[in-house]
């Protein structure tokens, strides 16, 4: 078990100095430094001296890779990659534009993010679950037929609509929530969180239900559901008892890889509802194109990402007696 | 503007091909040519009818269709010659890019209002101050919506009485869709003639034709009732800058279908190319090709699009000899965005590629070609390829759903299309400001979603049935 983590976390690591690779060629390859300093300075203060100085201030005046005007290790370590990508491994992620720690900045913005994230994702995922079953006992009725129709509806609305139209309704017209805003009080934070979390669990419903619903209509077709039933066990207790159990196999495995991006924040609820948290931050970097914030987000996110490809491997075997780690 | 000037302004213009047009084109003649293909095999056919025996499925594909349509006409890009000043002067070309589509929808095009106006409106949704005159001699300044300049023109000026109003309103509604249907009965009426001439048993066509026709009849009558209301009227009534709403959404389908269609150029060559010897070779290639596609689905998509559209944007204000309009700027930016959706949505279909190709591999078939000596490449594409064929094509229509959703969301964070173009994003992004004027203007929102909901849902839907239809393991599931 222990030599299998160990094994799958190395493999983690040449997957993140590609990622590294990649955003390091997209930020200072495609884009020189002198690109990016006269985006950020703006056509006005463009002169040679400032363009100068904005790089010796972030430390982007050093060469890419090798740095031939230095001795020894710092022919490798004075380089922009060595100082801007490899620290990011060290989780030394810089400063932004305006002068923050972003790393400081991501630990602050990382309880928003979790406060919509959780909440979506538990209502979400028993709402869906009990949805797509619901539709399962009443398979091939009219009933699961206009539910897998009203799925399709649902995938095929814009989840920005959901959130003009939630905000328009709820917050403008009915006036229930206030429109926009967070508080870090736990006693007024639901006032601020119930409407982010309803959009964003109604913005999911229509595929996560038709999926889940597939997922347990190939279970049910299994040879052990023909024999349950043979034996004599009602529909009812059929699915609640053996088809649920066995579905949740691949829904349990399908979402665990989500579970660490949670903390990445939605970037599009946060900015509509003016959460604080890392989606917001991401998209306002985006926004004042701030390279440095970006980079770290990037490396963050896939890191997550990792993590949660081998927590979803380790779920396999805790859901599943059948599968053993080698 | 009639025919026949539509036809002299083309043949004096200089044609401008932009890049996305010739490759939403190229797309259109290779799906011309697997139709072909399709329906000279016999086994094909069969599938497809399967596939369009389906209500559903045949409503979507002409839904579709029509947008298509749209599409292509507004892909033949061409600026007009401007007028000579003297007699002996070389022709010049004016510097805005206009498509055919612009040209159909001139007047919808050219017929701007002030500012806001709700959907057939007479008046706009702003108030301004008007100077009245009393009987009496005396001026006073009032605050009230004026009347607008081009919709409802043709009543005399002053507030206009109700009754008036509506008739107008009926008989417009009523001679557009009039108008509508008789196009679409001579058209469908010819189709049966043309069906009764080439079938020798119309039995055996067992596609709900029936249910095209319908479709057709419903847009039909729709576009008819548009066309009516148009003489007079704004639909979709104005944005902001007093632009028609109807015009813009027209415009934006366009946009939507380059954005679900041309990164397939990229993901499916990607995709198919590594994912199938990935699956069929296994051992080092494997290994290589799981380290690509891992590392690049590791990367936020967002934030990759974000930082390539962020560079390309750089790159392009950096080097604005390259563009001769600024129609060409957007285009290559949308160009831009499509590659890099490309690059980023290939994973998918490259993972399930490797799955069936590893499970094909030790299919009697395939071991028998291997024994008697095919090489890896002609089993690939001989005996693989038109085996995954319909879970490409599945994959395909679900991506074609879900970039169009994308744009909208990439619009909105900014690294979407160009903001000179038009896109359902661009109109929902702005719309949002829009919900909290006095009257709400809700008119742009509601189109672009009416627009979208139909061009995604029809998508979806279609998806569903070529699934139910064409992939052997849903079989009696549904």
């Amino acid at each position: 078990m222990f030599a299998y983590i160990l094994r799958r976390v190395l493999y983690a690591i040449p997957i993140l100095i590609g990622v590294n690779l990649i955003t390091f060629a997209l930020f200072f390859m495609v884009n020189s430094p002198d690109d990016m300093a006269r985006m950020q300075l703006g056509v006005k203060r463009v002169t040679p001296e400032a363009i100068q100085q904005w790089k010796a201030e972030r430390g982007y005046d050093k060469p890419l890779f090798l740095n031939e005007t230095s001795a020894g290790v710092a022919q490798i370590t004075d380089t922009i990659f060595y100082s801007k990508s490899l620290t990011l491994f060290a989780g030394e992620f810089g400063r932004s534009e305006d002068g923050r720690e972003i790393g400081r900045e991501i630990r602050e913005r990382m309880g928003p993010s979790l406060a919509i994230a959780i909440p979506t994702f538990l209502v979400g995922l028993g709402l869906t679950v009990s949805l797509s079953l619901f539709l399962v006992l009443f398979r091939g009725t009219w009933l699961d037929r206009t539910g897998v129709v009203l799925c399709v509806g649902l995938m095929s609305i814009s989840s920005l609509f959901f959130i003009i139209g939630g905000q328009f309704i709820f917050a403008r017209m009915l006036q229930l929530v206030p429109i926009s805003g967070y508080e870090s009080n736990p006693l007024v934070a639901w006032h601020f969180l119930i409407l982010p979390v309803t959009v964003a669990v109604v913005a999911g419903i229509g595929s996560s239900t038709r999926w889940y619903r597939t997922l347990f209509l190939e279970e049910i077709g299994k040879d052990y559901v023909r024999t349950a039933r043979a034996k004599g066990l009602s529909d009812t207790a059929v699915l609640f008892r053996h088809v649920l159990r066995n579905g949740l196999i691949p829904i349990l495995t399908g979402v665990v890889v989500v579970i660490p991006t949670l903390f990445m924040g939605s970037l599009l609820i946060e900015s509509f509802f003016g959460i604080p948290g890392l989606g917001s931050y991401t998209i306002d970097a985006i926004a004042a194109q701030d390279f440095a914030v970006v980079r770290a987000m990037v490396f963050l996110g896939s890191g997550l990402y990792l993590l949660g490809l081998i927590l979803t491997d380790l779920s396999y075997t805790l859901v599943d007696p059948r599968i053993r780690l080698k | 503007m009639t025919i026949h000037a539509l036809f002299s302004t083309l043949s004096q213009s200089l044609w401008v091909w932009l890049a996305t047009d010739v490759l939403l084109w190229l797309l259109f003649v290779l799906f011309l040519f697997s139709v072909v293909v399709i329906v000279r095999s016999p086994l094909q056919r069969a599938v497809w009818q399967k596939v369009f025996r389906q209500r559903l499925a045949v409503v979507s594909t002409v839904l579709l269709a029509i947008a298509a349509c749209f599409a292509l006409l507004d892909s033949i890009h061409l600026r007009e010659p401007l007028p000579r000043l003297t007699p002996e002067a070389s022709v010049r070309y004016s510097v805005e890019v206009n498509s055919v589509l612009d040209l159909i929808l001139t007047d919808l095009r050219k017929n701007h209002e002030k500012t806001y106006s709700a959907p057939l409106a007479v008046n706009l949704a702003a108030l301004e101050p008007v100077t009245v005159s009393m009987p009496d001699g005396a001026v006073e300044v009032r605050r009230e919506a004026p009347r607008l300049k081009v919709a409802g023109s043709i009543f005399p000026p002053g507030p206009v009485n109700d009754t008036t109003y509506w008739l107008d309103v009926l008989q417009r509604v009523s001679f557009g869709a009039l108008g509508g249907a008789l196009l679409f009965a001579l058209l469908w009426l010819g189709c049966l003639m043309a069906r009764r001439v080439l079938t020798s048993n119309p039995q055996s066509n067992r596609v709900a034709w029936r249910w095209v026709g319908l479709t057709l009849g419903v847009v039909f009558i729709t576009g008819g009732v548009f066309t009516g209301l148009s003489t007079n009227f704004h639909v979709f009534g104005t944005d902001k800058v007093g632009q028609d709403v109807l015009y813009q959404v027209l415009k934006s389908l366009r946009t939507a279908l380059v954005i679900g269609l041309v990164p397939t150029l990229v993901t499916l060559p990607l995709g198919i190319a590594l994912g199938l010897s990935a699956g069929y070779f296994r051992g080092k290639v494997d290994d290589v090709i799981q380290y690509i596609y891992t590392t690049v689905s590791a990367v936020p998509g967002v934030l990759l699009i974000a930082a390539s559209v962020l560079s390309i944007q750089v790159m392009i204000d950096n080097h604005p000899e390259w563009f001769a309009t600024a129609v060409e700027r957007g285009d290559i930016r949308l160009l831009a965005l499509c590659i890099i959706l490309g690059m980023t949505s290939w994973t998918g279909i490259a993972r399930l590629l490797r799955g069936e190709a590893l499970k094909m591999r030790e299919y009697d078939y395939v071991q028998a070609a291997r024994a008697f000596g095919v090489g890896a490449g002609q089993i690939l594409l001989r005996h693989v390829l038109p085996n995954v064929f319909p879970i490409i094509l599945i994959t395909l229509v679900m991506e074609f759903s879900s970039l169009v959703l994308a744009e909208a969301v990439l619009s909105y964070i900014g690294i979407g299309v160009d903001p000179t173009m038009f896109s359902f994003g661009l109109m929902i992004n702005n719309a949002r400001m829009e919900l909290s004027r006095d009257p709400v203007v809700w008119w742009s929102l509601t189109a672009a979603f009416l627009f979208m909901v139909i061009l995604v849902l029809a998508a979806n839907l279609l998806a569903d049935a070529v699934r139910d239809a064409l992939d052997p393991r849903s079989e009696g599931q549904s």
